[in-house]
């Protein structure tokens, strides 16, 4: 199963290699993980994307738990969230397809933000399926460049993660 | 006001000071480049006593035995780059074990980091697995707080090893020293209490247990609550199992003691395991040399209990009905506070099962034989020492067999690397039980090759006048990995025999010690009594025993908890 967690963690030296450190030692998975400090510069939130068993799941969000930089943990795929993605796509774009390309870039509401003689380049935000679906909605020939930043989330409503 | 409150300081000042405000008595370390300014203020004081090692290892273990024996915080200092790769097998050590030590690192000055300088390492990085937390302090305004973070962190929760990396640079810089007598972390602040609600379960299920067993691991030594657990024992007036990691906690001549369980565990041990419905679990975490393969374990349906300081270790390997995290000694006094106006069931057909089982004796050997049987050996060290002694061991055939013979009735007594099982930790961790406890009687059980991998500190134990006793069980072979060859390899002993052993006796006598060959099973008790007796000298005593026994019982790796090698299958 997919989960997605949420990490609020000292922002230390070293905090993100002992959460990545603790993946790797534990052989748990990580799709994606996004960091950067919060409001409050001294701490960062963290969202990672990972899949396993309910078991190995519980196990991830206690051994986060138990690093001493990290303040707070929640499996936000355990209640209502809203994930968002952001995507940078570099697009082949000559005369003949930039037209086809523009209306391609409208459907999924991308933007265009960067434009050259036989280039588009296109920021795409959504959940990461919707990211998915443009790039196979692409001729694959036309793809020169991706990146992508992983999910971030947070819950719905009062559901909050803060000290 | 305190003077300390106002004082400018070297970085180098401020690390002294702080090891004596945290009142350390012994700091186990080895000296060096990045270190030197340190010891420069160590050399100036004498409130805090360095020992010497002879190698950074037996730095980590000397302090790590000295926690064991004594609950206080075990220190270390080593100097950068080979100084930390060196500890880093003491320190994994400790960690295993949930030992707590603060572990003080040199590291080349601020502005050399991460140029390859001379003797540099990225400690952080290198230990960052096998320590509860590190810190590099790069400014000397941190480092009094980094010390007091070191001790706090080491010492309460989940203890475990702390390690604080400090540049050279830092060491000579000067900064008001302001020592706090408190810290308070916002991401860390472990539980105490158990939750009450999950502890009235608990009680409604050790109140209706017909078959009830009660199973304790480490947990219940380091956070010293011996004496709850000996009064919840007796006042239920079930069986307890301890393991490796928890002898002494429950006494080991009591009655209602089954023995340890485990891969070498009792036969009535494991099957009570395995055949119980109500199992409570304390400080202990149901691990593969424990209860063996979890799906076995499984095939019986019980209800467990299981009361630990981490919740990781709830429900890792084993699913849980009633979890309880907290402080082992808080919840079990509301535990007993809840059970002392209550009746205990009567048991009696449970206890008659158990003793079907106890009648296999397990632990049955051949005491006729001409050869000296390792188990012969601890049977009478057992005598000898009248059961009071702290006994240390290193890693094999021995250790089990010392776990199993020699009967703990204290805790803190026995001290061996359960976890990580490292060869060469006995005789620089006796070294550090026998600081912490000067007159106390204090064996090393060993064998002939453990002790090779840290007999340099031989050479420590004559510096400081500790008369430590080495139990050397001489096999010639590295006996476990021969056992193990012997039952699953097709007896091919691969590697696993020494030639060209050194002569012991001489060995001990080259570093100024007594040392003592026995080869005959009449001369064991004799020999043993007469070491005892040096009360201020180190003997070796070499026993050559049988090349071929084995340690039984045995349960294979993969297999569960009842699928026992017996001594009587053979």
């Amino acid at each position: 199963m997919r989960h997605i967690i949420s990490i609020l963690v000292e922002n230390e030296a070293g905090a993100l290699s002992r959460i990545s450190g603790l993946f790797s030692a534990r052989g748990y998975n990580i799709e994606t993980l996004t960091v950067a400090p919060t409001e409050d510069a001294s701490m960062s939130r963290m969202t990672i994307v990972t899949t396993g068993s309910e078991d190995v799941i519980e196990q991830i969000t206690k051994q986060l738990n138990k690093l001493i930089e990290v303040v707070k943990v929640i499996d936000l795929s355990e209640a209502e969230h809203i994930e968002r993605e952001l995507m940078l796509i570099k697009v082949r774009a000559g005369q003949k397809e930039r037209e086809d390309m523009k209306r391609m870039a409208d459907i999924f509401r991308g933007r265009i933000i960067d434009v050259s003689d036989n280039t588009y380049t296109i920021e795409l935000t959504g959940d990461t399926q919707k990211l998915d679906a443009f790039i196979k909605s692409l001729d694959q020939g036309a793809i020169i460049e991706t990146v992508r930043t992983g999910a971030s989330g947070i819950g719905r409503g009062n559901r909050v993660l803060r000290v | 006001m305190d003077r300390a409150k106002t004082t400018t300081l070297t970085g180098a000042e401020i690390v002294v000071r702080c090891l004596q405000e945290e009142g350390v008595e012994y700091v186990f370390g080895y000296p060096g480049g990045a270190v030197l300014f340190i010891y420069d203020e160590l050399f100036k004081q004498d409130k805090v006593k360095h020992v010497l090692v002879r190698h950074e290892q037996g730095a980590v273990h000397a302090a790590d035995g000295y926690s064991r024996s004594s609950q206080k915080v075990g220190v270390c200092l080593v100097t950068s780059g080979p100084g930390v790769t060196n500890a880093v097998t003491g320190i994994a050590t400790a960690y295993m074990d949930s030992i707590p030590l603060v572990v003080l690192t040199g590291q080349v000055p601020t502005h050399a980091i991460g140029l390859d300088a001379f003797q540099e390492c990225d400690t952080v990085g290198i230990t960052r697995p096998c320590v509860k937390h590190n810190f590099l302090v790069k400014n000397v305004r941190d480092l009094a707080i980094t010390m007091k973070k070191a001790f706090h962190i080491a010492t309460t929760g989940r203890p475990g090893p702390v390690l604080v990396d400090i540049p050279k640079d830092i060491t000579q810089q000067a900064c008001e020293f302001d020592y706090p007598e408190s810290v308070h972390m916002r991401s860390y602040s472990p539980v105490r209490k158990g939750h009450a609600g999950q502890i009235k379960k608990a009680v409604q299920l050790l109140l209706e247990a017909e078959r009830p067993m009660v199973y304790t691991g480490g947990g219940v030594v380091l956070s010293d609550s011996s004496a709850q657990l000996r009064e919840l024992v007796r006042l239920l007036g079930f069986p307890c199992t301890n393991t490796l990691m928890g002898l002494g906690a429950y006494p080991a001549t009591d009655k209602q003691f089954l023995g340890m369980l485990g891969m070498h565990g009792t036969y009535e041990a494991n099957m009570a395991m395995q055949h119980c419905d109500v199992l409570l679990a304390i400080g202990a975490r149901f691990d593969d040399r424990v209860i063996g393969n979890p799906a076995h374990f499984a095939q019986n349906p019980r209800k467990i209990i299981h009361v630990d300081i981490d919740p990781s270790s709830i429900s890792k390997r084993v699913k849980v009905d009633v979890p309880i995290v907290g402080n082992i000694p808080d919840v079990l006094e509301d535990i007993l506070k809840q059970l002392k106006s209550t009746k205990p069931r009567d048991l009696s057909a449970w206890w008659k099962q158990i003793n079907e089982w106890r009648a296999k004796d397990c632990l049955r050997y051949d005491r006729k034989s001409a050869i000296i049987k390792p188990q012969f050996v601890l049977e009478k060290l057992y005598e000898v020492t009248q059961g009071r002694a702290f006994i240390t061991s290193d890693v094999g055939q021995h250790q089990m067999w010392a776990a199993q013979f020699y009967k703990f009735d204290e805790p803190r007594r026995w001290i061996n690397s359960g976890g990580l099982g490292t060869m060469g930790f006995g005789l620089p961790a006796a070294m550090g039980v026998q600081l912490a406890n000067r007159g106390a009687t204090v064996a090393c059980v060993t064998g002939e090759s453990s002790i090779q991998m840290c007999l340099q500190e031989l050479s420590t134990c004559k510096q400081y006048r500790l008369p430590i006793k080495i139990i050397n069980l001489n096999n010639k072979y590295m006996g476990m990995v021969r056992q193990w060859q012997e039952f699953f390899h097709g007896n091919r002993y691969s590697e696993s025999y020494m030639d060209a052993l050194p002569d012991f006796v001489k060995l001990a006598e080259g570093y100024g010690h007594r040392g003592v060959l026995i080869d005959k099973p009449a001369d064991v008790e004799p020999a043993l009594r007469e070491a005892f007796a040096a009360k201020n000298e180190l003997v070796f005593l070499d026993f050559i025993t049988d090349q071929k026994e084995n340690v039984y019982p045995m349960i294979p790796g993969g297999k569960g908890i009842t699928e026992m090698i017996l001594y009587e299958d053979l």
